[in-house]
């Protein structure tokens, strides 16, 4: 008899082992829950609230929640997508979230996920913030108005590349990402194409310059199949890849 | 007996539906169309009020309004709360309707900035002045989703809403069955 320790997940026992969240877990069985400010290659960070489960009768945060027998998590009933979808909603009237004028769309993990939760509108009245682009860098381009501040690229740019190109700054609605250098500007700070932080954007905000709509509509990562089948925007970048990805290759997934 | 004959035979009386393109590009009309031969089917089930397809000017009592646009002036206004109060069942069409879309853009400029980049500043332009006859719609300080000004009962998403959406969503909801998109139709762009 197995001595495996699990835990139920939508009415599957998920295998873990010790120092697993449940978003660790989950994954690895295979079972998708929703996530935006989580990578999995880096340690969880907590804040998009996107991942949200509902565990004996509480909401908890699944990409931060150590794994633990007698946890009964519900990943997907109508009640748990309304809370998803809310938050979702949340972050599209925040920013300036222009789908159709936008280079990352139907490669953009913020719209995945809301197909995810059948989000059709924006449910709250729009903030229209008033933001800038920073075409500075010679290879990037970074548009403020597509920032979700999950801090991504914040903690690969310190934690991997060692560079600290990013930062946020700022508290609630004034939290912003500002960018390591004298002049303020991401063109004279240190970071390269190269860099690891330059692919880990899950929207629209950091761009290669000069790959806008390259891929056509149709082939595009998320046009076909959901982000439950083909997975994170990351994870789908490789180094002779764009960042906008390339649905071709995972059309054998299915 | 046909859905035509039935029609005709005032067993099921046509439903009423009405169109109108506020602040958008008329896409999403065009896209409807793009329903192709469906339409003969279509103008069995409803029959059309006030739309760009019909030219008639004043919204009727209606089952079903479909808007596409968001709204930016002072008529995008009016003709919005005419068509909430004649439509049981009022729809917003695309991604301008529903959240502001491209022309929401103008929001990053204050009015006077973007009046003044293409009617004084703009490339080309002779004798500069801001357009300000009576006959010409005020521009609102910015662009809303129309769910920002009047109750919105239905939304679908796109730019534009594919023909197939029109489709699932028209047949669906003059079936009365529960609205269900598959994936692929989901779509914000």
């Amino acid at each position: 008899m197995s001595t495996e320790k699990t835990f139920r997940l939508d009415g599957r026992d998920i295998p873990f082992i010790e120092g697993d969240t449940v978003m660790d877990a989950a994954l690895r069985a295979g079972e998708y829950i929703p996530h935006l400010c989580h990578n999995p290659e880096f340690p969880p960070h907590g804040s998009c609230r996107v991942c949200v489960v509902d565990v004996n009768g509480r909401h908890q945060c699944s990409c931060t929640l150590p794994a633990d027998e007698n946890m009964d998590v519900d990943n997907s009933s109508e009640a748990i997508t309304d809370v998803r979808r809310s938050l979702l909603q949340m972050l599209f009237v925040e920013g300036n979230h222009t789908c159709p004028g936008c280079e990352k769309s139907g490669a953009c993990q913020l719209q995945a996920v809301a197909y995810n939760t059948r989000m059709l509108n924006p449910h709250f009245t729009h903030f229209f913030p008033k933001r800038s682009i920073d075409a500075s860098h010679p290879e990037i381009v970074f548009y403020y108005n597509r920032c979700i501040l999950c801090g991504l690229c914040e903690r690969v740019s310190r934690d991997i590349d060692k560079k600290s190109v990013f930062a946020i700054t700022g508290r609630g609605i004034n939290s912003k990402l500002e960018f390591n250098s004298l002049s303020g500007k991401l063109g004279d700070t240190e970071l390269s194409a190269d860099d690891k932080a330059a692919s880990v954007c899950p929207v629209g905000a950091i761009l290669p310059k000069y790959k806008g709509f390259e891929v056509p509509i149709g082939e595009r990562l998320y046009d076909t199949k959901p982000i439950s089948v083909v997975g994170d925007v990351a994870a789908n970048h490789s180094a002779e890849d764009s960042v906008l990805g390339n649905a071709d290759e995972y059309s054998s997934d299915e | 007996m046909s859905e035509m004959e039935m029609a005709e035979s005032g067993k099921t009386p046509k439903l009423k539906v009405a169109t109108a393109a506020l602040c958008g590009c008329f896409g999403c009309h065009m896209s409807l169309l793009d329903i192709d031969e469906r339409i003969l089917k279509l103008v069995e089930l409803i029959e059309f009020d006030r739309t760009p397809l019909t030219d008639i000017k004043k919204v009727g009592k209606c089952d079903i309004g479909l808007i596409e646009g968001g709204v930016a002036n002072a008529e995008n206004v009016e003709v919005l709360r005419e068509f909430r109060n004649n439509c049981d069942i009022l729809v917003a069409v695309g991604a301008c309707a529903v959240n502001g879309g491209v022309p929401a853009m103008r929001n990053q400029f204050d009015l006077k900035e973007c009046l003044e980049e293409v009617y004084i500043h703009g490339i080309g332009v002779e004798n500069p002045q801001i357009p300000n006859d009576i006959e010409i719609p005020l521009l609102l300080d910015k662009v809303h989703p129309i769910h920002e000004v009047v109750r919105v009962d239905y939304f679908l998403p796109g730019c534009p809403p594919s023909a197939d959406t029109f489709w699932t969503f028209l047949t669906d909801l003059i079936a009365g069955e529960a609205i269900s998109f598959p994936y692929s139709l989901i779509h914000y762009d």
